[in-house]
Order: structure tokens, then sequence, then C-alpha cells
């Protein structure tokens, strides 16, 4: 596998910060446009994968190893993040019967 | 060649990503961005970030999105719902998150970073992450364990919490 890996060049770092802004970007939209809150979670995860991404890229870049533990407690929390996100989407579901965002508006009510 | 695959991958991310803006069966848009995650696993192995790579796969395919589709079989979705806003909303927050964008490339571009020749560093490797992660950050290690139990425990008692 290290030989394999070892001839490949890495491409400029200009690459892959105007990719990950692309996808992060993406992701904003996506919690801006939409009214389904599981698909608002799924953007949500979309943002966290891009700036996991470019945080790896600086980091093999900068040839440190920070940057990598980095990477893996944002999964973490991310993975934390969607447990209680979903739980809660459920109850609301059970309560309201739909997981609408704009019904989401009149909570306190 | 590394020109290729990168460009290649790059494209897959960004068309799954947009399509899942855009079809409108959550089924889909799940199925989507399970695509643009391992489009990103992909890249994690072009930058020789193999543990990454493979937790990637693990964490997100494999339990986030398995999560993720539990929840969507238990909701029951099948009802006509138009799930977007109106038009003019959606008009705004594209302009707004092109501004974003233009935003973020112009700032981060100010960074100077020389590029490596090769990708001959094995800072991604299972061996030297868990050496720093074990050593460096063993403290927010088991912090990050004690936030796991926490999010287990909020969970279950928030679905629990009408019984």
């Amino acid at each position: 596998m290290n030989e394999v890996i070892q001839g490949l060049k890495l491409m400029p770092i200009d690459y892959y910060i105007a990719f990950c802004s692309i996808l992060f970007v993406i992701g904003v939209i996506g919690v801006l446009i939409k009214r389904n809150a599981l698909v608002i979670f799924m953007s949500v995860e979309l943002m966290l994968n891009s700036i996991n991404l470019l945080i790896a890229a600086f980091s093999v870049y900068w040839n440190s190893a920070s940057g990598q533990i980095l990477v893996i407690f944002v999964m973490v929390v991310a993975a934390a993040e969607v447990a209680v996100g979903l739980s809660i989407l459920v109850v609301t579901y059970q309560n309201t019967q739909s997981i609408d965002m704009n019904l989401l508006k009149r909570l306190k009510e | 060649m590394e020109k290729y695959i990168f460009f290649g991958l790059s494209g897959l991310a960004i068309f799954s990503a947009i399509m899942v803006l855009v079809s409108n069966k959550p089924i889909h848009n799940l199925l989507y961005l399970i695509l643009c995650f391992m489009a990103i696993a992909g890249h994690y192995l072009l930058l020789n970030a193999q543990f990454l790579a493979v937790v990637h796969i693990i964490v997100y395919a494999g339990a986030i999105m398995v999560l993720f589709l539990f929840t969507l079989m238990m909701l029951n979705l099948n009802l006509k719902l138009e799930l977007n806003k109106s038009l003019m909303a959606r008009i705004v927050a594209f302009v707004s998150g092109l501004l974003l964008l233009v935003t973020l490339v112009i700032i981060l571009n100010g960074l100077v970073i020389p590029t490596p020749k090769t990708a001959t560093t094995q800072i991604g490797m299972t061996r030297d992450l868990g050496q720093v992660l074990f050593s460096e950050y063993m403290v927010p290690f088991e912090a990050a364990s004690i936030l796991f139990l926490s999010a287990m425990v909020g969970a279950v008692m928030m679905v629990n919490k009408n019984k």
C-alpha cells in the first residue's frame, strides 16, 4: 500500500480550498432553502465533511498529525449531534405528525 | 494521473451534493449523500490519509447513514409535501451562498502554503496517528467518550419521555 501511494503527487492546496468551499456553500444553501428537517441535517453533515476534508488537506501539507486528530474529534461530535438531533426529530414527529421546519417556528405556543 | 483522479472525485462529490438539494424524495437525498461521502473518502486516500478514509466510511456510510435511514423509515414520509421554501427565499439563499463562496475563496487564497513534492508523508498511517492520539491528545479522547455517553443518554431519554 505504501509503495502504491508514494508515487502520488499532491495537488496544489488552492484546488482543495476551492473544492471544499463549493461543498460547504452547497451545504449552506441546502440549510437555507429546505423545509424538510431531515434534509437540513444532511446539509449540515455535508458542511462538516467539507471542513473535515480541508483540515485533513492542511494537515498533510503542513506535515503535522494534529490536524488529522482534529478531524477524528469533529467526526465524534458530528456523530453525537446526529444522534441527539434525530431523536429530537422523532419526538417532534410524534407530537406534530410532520417534520416541516415552518411548523417548528411556533414551538413556544 | 492524480489530476484526473482529483477532478473525477471532485466532480462526483459536487454533482451528488447538488443532487441532495435538487431531488425531492428523502431516500434519494440520502443515497446521493452516501455517494458524496464515498467521493470524499477517495479524496482522503488521495491525500494519503488512509486511517481517516477508512474511519470516514465506517462512521458516515456505516453508522450515521444507517441512523438517517432508520429515522426515515420510522417517519413514514410518503405524504405529499412541498418541502421547499418560496421562490424568493430560494433566490436570496442562492445569492447569499454565492457571496459566501466568493468571500471564502478570496480569504483562504491569501494563505501561502508550499506544496510538497510527493505524498510521502506517513502521518496518515494508523500507527502514527495512534501514537499522537494516545500520548498528546489523551485527555480530549477521554472527554469525547463522556460526550458520547451523554449523547446516548440524551437520545434515549428524549425518545422515551412520553411513556
